[in-house]
């Protein structure tokens, strides 16, 4: 049974995930990107771990990806990328031979090691507890363990959510780009019409 | 239930999945050109990370897998909400600006 789980999510976030980077139409990739983080969700359960499986589908697949289509709407960047323009000459044969270099390292590691993947120590922080429920443990440890770190990304999403303002707001100086102008720019217009 | 696991279904297969999924989305950084669509494909290498992370959490029976996940969860968070305010004001100053039109940042 969770052979067959594994399997169906496998095929979902790897179709997800081609989706992603092969779509020309932004809004395609993002509702990929959601169908490779659902399939993650599962597979998290598939691993026992509950928690993080209902915090990907609301962190991930119901706040990140939304605040990245509202973005794609609210700008309009539905121009479809231009694949066949090579700006550094050879970049995307560079690039697909990295791919190959990254992926093949990668399994012949895991692959051929995978006897003696893991050496450290076992349940260095805290051994999972199966009578214990995967929230109760999460949070024992995220408050004792782990406090500093959990009071550190405290701060962090708070710079972080200070930046997006700072960066995000109309300076008043600065003179907005008034609306029909921008369409009719460098035949902009019909390529949205297309898209 | 862990060993019942492992007997079933050897827990490197998801290692290999993450590999897969790092690969694909280092590779779509590498090729799109579309600011959305690297932001997208960085979620994507950050959701390998993730998996293997939980995957070596079961492996070595160790809750402190998952506890980490937290923390790149709160990473990303931020990441896509600075990357989107940068996208945004760079794409008011020039719509369906591009990663390789906006390489006058680099200065």
């Amino acid at each position: 049974m969770e052979t067959a789980i594994f399997l169906v999510c496998a095929a979902i976030v790897l179709t997800g995930a081609f989706g992603v980077v092969g779509s020309k139409n932004p809004v395609h990739s993002a509702l990929s990107l959601v169908a490779t983080l659902f399939g993650i969700a599962v597979l998290f359960l598939n691993l026992n771990a509950q928690l993080l499986a209902v915090v990907q589908v609301i962190v991930y697949t119901g706040a990140i990806v939304v605040l990245i289509l509202f973005v794609l709407m609210l700008l309009g960047v539905d121009e479809e990328d231009d694949l066949a323009i090579d700006p550094i000459v050879g970049q995307r044969v560079l690039a697909l031979l990295a791919g190959a270099a990254l992926l093949g390292s990668l399994l012949v590691i895991i692959i051929g090691q995978r006897a003696t993947l893991v050496t450290g120590q076992r349940s260095a922080t805290a051994a999972i507890d199966e009578h214990l429920s995967n929230i109760a443990q999460l949070g024992r440890q995220i408050f004792t363990t782990w406090i500093f770190a959990f009071e550190i990304t405290a701060g962090l999403l708070t710079v972080a959510v200070i930046g997006a303002v700072v960066l995000a707001r109309r300076p008043s100086s600065y003179e907005p780009m008034p609306e029909p102008e921008s369409f009719d720019d460098d035949g902009y217009t019909s390529e949205a019409v297309d898209a | 239930m862990i060993v019942a696991a492992t007997q079933t279904l050897p827990l490197y297969w998801y290692l290999v999945l993450s590999a897969v999924l790092f690969t694909v989305g280092a590779v779509g950084v590498l090729l799109r050109r579309n600011p959305l669509v690297m932001l997208m494909c960085v979620e994507l290498m950050l959701n390998a990370v993730n998996l293997s992370f939980v995957t070596f959490g079961r492996m070595l029976n160790d809750i402190g897998g998952q506890v980490i996940v937290f923390f790149v969860l709160v990473v990303a968070a931020s990441e896509v909400v600075v990357g989107l305010a940068i996208i945004v004001a760079v794409s008011r100053r020039r719509p369906n600006a591009n990663a390789d039109d906006i390489s006058a940042l680099r200065g």
